[in-house]
């Protein structure tokens, strides 16, 4: 504990610097575990373990498009790769990489014990790995895994085989995990703050993650109603899809989306918290504007319920409906550009040094600002009558969820590893990744730009001649990008278990906040008292 | 939107980004085919997808105007503002002067945005004044036109050589082959005459498709029980081609759509040729009447000359014409 922090001291003599009591077996320690880090701990591993295994899917898919023609690849194997590459990537490594940052940094931002329903927040993890092994048997089946595309739109996804029923079963379980997640999340910031940790004096990752959770539980069931009348359609002899009974393939559409745009905000909104944790730390100011934050965070989720239609232009929806969800989907750019703005008046004037998380940060606020342009430009309905479902649109989600979300991750890895292990990594090792993965990305993603304005659908394992130059770089930027990854394995293997550099308690010269007054490693249990807050300690700045 | 605010635009966006730039200059590549290393959409062939290009470009240039304020900022800043060059941090994190400007101003920007795009689509959606109409349905994997008022109709599906060349394994590589309209060339294309409105009823017998065809300037699915209109004005006889665009099964990536525009007499030459020709579905049929056939294009379609489509459908809801 250093002295200038001697503020929170008292919090943590009462740990005794912790001689931990941690449980001693491992199935005690991990299967049986209620300790919000250990809890943290495993979800940031197996959101990792996803992340190979669906980043090993990408593989193939960019291997199959490295060249015209079928070279390796079955095209039914193929679309099975691109369904399953989303729903492992989306539900298997963002989300739950977010819930596990969620668990690690939550009480410790906050001045909490733990999170508020430990026993609860045990069974939320150990039903993930459970529904993967279901997902992923599903590639084993006989009737082969889902190939209909993550949107599982009806009438196609009903042509699957039996194997459908646990595709089904096992987003059911994946949205019973969230849904408790969601309302641990959202018990603890409301009951467990520390006193004086005002609502409007909470970090920006804790704001953000609680409006994230808010959209989960908002919307996760309503994900599970689609996916149950998939399952009475397919089973049971329903008509809720079947135009031939009476139903509406349309109406799958309106629902997956009224589920799937707040989706989109619930894996990116932590991310804005993330960066707006590490802006401040690494310029060595105060975070601009924070109010505007919490507000602008709280317009984009609003938002987020009114325009999902943006999703479906090219079904045939009236012109006033379409008038509509072109105008409240441009409306997201205001508080998104607010932010945006907000991360450069920080960096503006400050002090800046440039180590990995600040890196990945900034990479962060430049390649999601492109994602988010080419999201205006998907806005305007005529033009995304050519754009839509091209590879136009993969690009601009790859660009908002790879160089968005996955570095936020990679950035908030890098900002808080020597936290929870008490170990630095090596900051040489952590700039090779960087570099590797940031130029590696847009060799992957930005040809794929043109490849949809010259007229290459999303979705095809094979394409017109004309295709190949790009594909062919995009699949040399997807190799690479993949190998980069292998970098961040090793360098977060080797903090944890072999770095001989102790971290300090501060970590970051200018990091603030309450976690950084607890040594490191963070102590199995802390902040058994609630620590006194130091309003001009907190990351913000006095408001 | 005027020429002046675009060439304006156009110079703005030149600053910054010369790389971004080189993707304006081959705005106009030809709107027929694909070109290797193509970077932008084309013109395209109709009036409307013209409008939607200079919309794209619009917002394309707008997008790069205010990337080259936000990124110039930050990366003056990142130059300017290093802790390395000995500089202290300044302490302020408000100003509502600049909070209020940063808010305003985008809304400002988006009303210049919304307003060509909404005249664009208010005039895609009119379908008023055709003068003809082809009733278009997506299977799995070919294409089914019908045009209504002629009682012609017929299947269209990927080439042959496209569909040897495809196959897994098959040894032969269309780049090598030079093969320019690999996966982009069907048995029969659709022949539509220049300079009429035709309208476009689109509709799908099994699962969700999407017919595309980018020099036409739009998309539409084509969903079973469902009928979406669209129209299009072709201007230049050419010959225009697209894939569809909804994930749709194993042969999704391969199921091409050929429009070839011809003058309108020679249109109609073609469309008396067709009457009674084996690929016109209407008189292969048996036991119905093309009337029967039109009005209920899901159920008893024939097998001769139309391949068994996938999953048999339960189908049908009778659509309205």
């Amino acid at each position: 504990m250093s002295a200038e922090v001697s503020s929170y001291g008292h919090a943590q003599d009462h740990s005794h610097d912790d001689h931990d009591h941690k449980p001693k077996g491992f199935l005690d320690r991990w299967l049986f575990t209620t300790n919000h880090k250990d809890i943290g701990t495993l979800y940031l591993v197996f959101a990792l373990i996803m992340f190979f295994v669906g980043g090993s899917m990408a593989m193939i898919i960019r291997a199959e498009l490295f060249q015209p023609g079928l070279q390796l690849v079955q095209p039914e194997f193929f679309n099975q790769m691109t369904t399953m590459h989303a729903l492992v990537m989306i539900f298997g490594a963002v989300m739950p990489a977010w819930v596990g940052l969620a668990n690690w940094m939550i009480p410790m931002m906050v001045g909490a014990p733990d999170m508020a329903l430990p026993r609860m927040n045990n069974w939320s993890f150990w039903i993930m790995p459970f529904a993967f092994t279901i997902l992923l048997s599903t590639l084993f089946m006989s009737s082969g895994g889902p190939a209909g595309g993550w949107t599982l739109y009806p009438p196609l996804s009903l042509q699957g085989g039996n194997s459908t029923a646990f595709v089904i079963f096992a987003i059911h379980l994946m949205g019973i995990s969230s849904i408790m997640g969601a309302i641990n999340i959202i018990a603890t910031i409301l009951n467990m703050r520390a006193p004086g940790m005002n609502l409007l004096n909470m970090p920006i990752f804790v704001w953000t993650w609680l409006i994230t959770a808010f959209l989960l539980i908002a919307v996760m069931p309503v994900l599970a109603g689609a996916v149950t009348m998939l399952l009475t359609d397919k089973f049971f002899g329903t008509s809720f899809f079947n135009a031939a009974g009476g139903g509406d393939p349309v109406m799958f559409q309106h629902i997956f989306w009224f589920f799937g745009h707040p989706e989109v905000y619930i894996l990116i909104l932590p991310a804005f918290g993330v960066v707006s944790e590490i802006i401040p730390t690494f310029a060595r100011k105060p975070l601009f504007g924070y109010n505007a934050m919490v507000y602008a965070t709280a317009s984009i989720a609003f938002l987020s319920f009114i325009v999902w239609a943006h999703h479906m232009f090219t079904v045939g929806m009236p012109l006033g409906a379409e008038l509509f969800f072109m105008y409240s989907t441009m409306l997201i750019a205001v508080p998104t550009g607010v932010k945006v703005f907000n991360w450069v008046s920080t960096m503006w004037k400050g002090a800046m040094t440039f180590e990995s998380p600040m890196l990945f940060a900034i990479a962060f606020v430049i390649l999601f600002t492109i994602g988010g342009f080419s999201g205006l430009m998907l806005a305007i309905v005529p033009a995304d009558f050519q754009y839509h479902d091209t590879y136009f649109v993969v690009a601009h989600f790859h660009y908002v969820l790879v160089t968005g979300a996955i570095f936020a991750l990679m950035a908030a890895t890098y900002y808080w590893l020597p936290k929870w292990s008490g170990n630095m990594y090596s900051e040489r090792w952590g700039k090779i990744h960087f570099w590797n993965t940031m130029i590696s990305a847009n060799v992957l993603f930005f040809p794929q730009h043109f490849l949809g304005l010259a007229g290459m659908p999303r979705r095809i394992p094979d394409y017109n001649i004309a295709f190949a130059g790009f594909n062919e770089i995009s699949s040399i930027g997807g190799f690479w990008f993949g190998l980069s990854q292998l970098i961040f394995a090793g360098v977060v293997i080797h903090c944890v278990y072999f770095s001989k550099t102790k971290a300090t308690s501060q970590v970051w010269e200018g990091a603030k906040g309450l976690e950084w007054t607890l040594p490191s490693p963070a102590p199995h249990h802390t902040f058994q008292t609630p620590p006194t807050i130091d309003y001009t300690k907190l990351a913000h700045g006095v408001h | 939107m005027t020429i002046e605010i675009r060439n304006s635009l156009r110079l703005i966006a030149g600053l910054g980004f010369a790389s971004f730039s080189a993707i304006a200059t081959v705005a106009h590549a030809a709107p027929q085919d694909r070109v290797p290393w193509q970077l932008n959409m084309t013109t395209g062939a109709t009036k409307v997808a013209g409008e939607v290009h200079d919309l794209h470009m619009l917002m394309f240039y707008i997008c790069c105007a205010i990337g080259v304020l936000v990124f110039g900022a930050m990366f003056w800043s990142m130059y300017k503002h290093r802790k390395s060059l000995g500089v202290k941090p300044a302490q302020f994190s408000h100003s509502t002067t600049a909070e209020i400007i940063w808010t305003v101003a985008p809304i400002a920007i988006l009303v210049v945005m919304a307003i060509p795009a909404t005249r664009v689509l208010i005039d895609m959606s009119d379908s008023r004044g055709t003068t003809m109409t082809v009733k278009v349905t997506g299977y799995q994997w070919k294409w089914r036109y019908d045009y209504i008022d002629e009682k012609v109709g017929f299947v269209s599906s990927l080439a042959a050589r496209s569909n040897e060349i495809r196959r897994p394994k098959s040894g032969r590589d269309p780049v090598a082959e030079k093969y320019q309209h690999y996966l982009l060339d069907v048995d029969k294309e659709l022949v539509l005459p220049t300079k009429t409105k035709i309208r476009f009823l689109i509709t799908a017998d099994d699962v969700l498709h999407a017919w595309w065809v980018p020099a036409l300037g739009w998309k539409r699915d084509a969903i079973p029980g469902f009928i979406n209109e669209a129209w299009t004005y072709i201007d230049e006889p050419g010959t225009y081609r697209g894939q569809c665009a909804e994930l749709c099964g194993k042969d999704h990536g391969f199921m091409p759509i050929v429009v070839r525009a011809v003058v309108k007499e020679d249109y109609s030459k073609w469309i008396a040729d067709q009457r009674g020709t084996p690929s016109d579905l209407r008189y292969v049929q048996q036991g119905k009447t093309p009337e029967v056939a039109l009005t209920v294009p899901t159920t008893g379609l024939p097998t001769a000359g139309l391949p068994a489509a996938g999953v048999p459908s339960a189908a049908p809801v009778g659509p309205t014409l």
